[in-house]
């Protein structure tokens, strides 16, 4: 294959493939996104869980927790996928509605990726709750605040610090698994190259395309990654 | 060696049938029917992870020599490979290597065709160079962790390189990684289910058949329970290794997660 057919099959507008690459590049971004933000606000809940005092939230949460590390993500995320979908139509058929109703495949993507970001995430949160030094609360609760002013006060603002190293690699992992969501046909960059290079017969141009599209959005990340470590480490920097 | 592949082709199929007959009294037909379909794939996801793994600890061992290396020319390589296979997804580096390489056929890839017309042993080859560059990336995290001095009091000692990375250097840097030595695995076990995406009929490949031919959910908590026993297994395993070397009285420092 000579270097020009690689420039046009990669060219934007109607001949090439870049735009819609990039099109897809722009879904896998979103689709990152609003799992890391949902997965997030999941995760601070089951690190709750995890340390709270009361003994079968501790066990919920904790079997959720080993359920997703020991489970494949693709299997996890094909539960849901189609999970979701049976739940929906149960619900329908329970309050006697006839639907075709199908669950957006974003949104389904959007589960299955939070509901697994979530159990690490809660991991970093717990390792990031304990990591306070206990000389700093017990000197918050002499000074007079109450728990919720020592959580909002000292604990809260110092997790950050603690939490961003471990929620970075995380988000690294989730970035890169939005990947999986291909398999269930969700028009995103992998996905994008698929339907390119079974219309084009040429399988190696488009993923290695993808690949290199992927290694950008991580090394991206990973500046972003070094400039929020040096602001979450002012004032402690070494 | 004939022989051991014999009573290990054997011991699947004795394992096999005696846990699906144990279980069989009480589980829904479902699993029934579909027991002897998912230890076939149980295995196969064994059996790739074990290779993948121990391949992948070796090539991580050589890649790490080089990253750590003073060489440019060593050193670089090394980090770009690292970098490349830790930066895109490994079903992206699936699809590469079996779609992509797999397309340019017999004439394109002469002798190696054979080799690359097999899911089973792209998919060996991917998790294999894929998780060389996630524990190349731990092993160096234990090696740049050792207190500089003792590498200059081997130098004194008039310890050669290869000396000092076989006494002094690999046995404490393996000590420190394999706490995330052992992540790594379970990680590698359950991204060895993408395989199931180029027709390997590993675990996941053999549950999402099972599925597609009963549209039953169920099949897909049988087929994770099989994982987390797995896991189990891989977790109990590591532990031994690690209560094995680990030096009494000689505690290392705890790795940062």
């Amino acid at each position: 294959m000579n270097n020009e057919s690689v420039f046009s099959l990669l060219a934007f507008g109607d001949t090439g493939w870049g735009d819609d690459l990039l099109a897809g590049a722009w879904i896998t971004v979103q689709l990152a996104a609003v799992s890391l933000v949902c997965g997030l606000a999941l995760g601070l809940l089951l690190a709750g869980g995890r340390l709270s005092p009361w003994r079968p939230l501790n066990w919920l949460t904790n079997t959720y927790i080993i359920f997703i590390r020991g489970t494949p993500e693709f299997l996890v995320l094909l539960l849901v996928f189609f999970g979701l979908d049976l739940v929906v139509q149960q619900i329908a058929a329970g309050l006697g509605i006839q639907s075709s109703f199908e669950v957006p495949k974003f949104a389904a993507a959007v589960a299955g990726l939070s509901l697994i970001f979530s159990a690490y995430a809660s991991e970093v949160f717990r390792g990031a709750y304990l990591a306070v030094p206990t000389g700093q609360i017990e000197a918050a609760t002499a000074t007079g605040m109450s728990a919720g002013q020592v959580f909002w006060r000292v604990r809260l603002p110092q997790m950050w610090r603690f939490a961003l190293p471990g929620l970075a690699n995380l988000w690294m992992v989730l970035l890169k698994d939005t990947s999986l969501a291909a398999v269930i046909a969700l028009d995103e960059l992998l996905r994008q190259a698929k339907v390119a290079s079974e219309s084009t017969l040429q399988p190696l141009v488009f993923y290695l395309a993808a690949g290199a599209i992927y290694l950008v959005l991580t090394a991206v990340s990973d500046i972003a990654r070094h400039r929020l470590e040096l602001g979450a480490r002012r004032g402690y920097a070494r | 060696m004939f022989d051991f592949v014999r009573v290990y082709l054997n011991f699947k199929i004795a394992a096999s049938d005696g846990i699906c007959g144990a279980l069989a009294p009480i589980s829904p037909d479902l699993f029934v029917n579909a027991c002897p379909r998912f230890f076939d794939g149980f295995f196969v996801t064994l059996e790739l992870l074990l290779l993948s793994s121990v391949l992948g600890f070796l090539i991580a061992v050589a890649v790490v020599l080089a990253r750590v290396s003073s060489s440019r020319f060593l050193s670089i390589p090394a980090h770009a490979y690292i970098y490349v296979f830790r930066g895109t997804p490994l079903l992206v580096q699936l699809w590469v290597l079996y779609y992509g390489l797999g397309s340019m056929g017999a004439e394109g890839l002469g002798p190696l065709w054979p080799f690359f017309k097999e899911g089973w042993w792209v998919g060996l080859l991917t998790l294999t160079l894929n998780t060389a560059a996630y524990v190349a990336e731990i092993l160096r995290g234990g090696i740049q962790n050792l207190p500089h001095g003792q590498i200059e009091a081997a130098e004194a000692c008039g310890m050669t390189w290869s000396q000092r990375m076989r006494r002094i250097i690999f046995p404490q840097a393996i000590r420190i990684a394999w706490p995330a030595y052992g992540n790594e695995v379970i990680l590698l076990m359950k991204a060895s289910a993408l395989v199931s995406t180029i027709t390997v009929m590993d675990l996941m490949g053999q549950t999402r058949t099972i599925f597609s031919r009963s549209y039953d959910l169920s099949i897909f908590l049988y087929g994770a329970a099989l994982y987390l026993v797995l896991a189990g297994l891989l977790t109990l395993g590591l532990r031994l290794v690690e209560a094995r070397m680990t030096i009494p009285s000689f505690t290392q420092p705890k790795s940062p997660r």
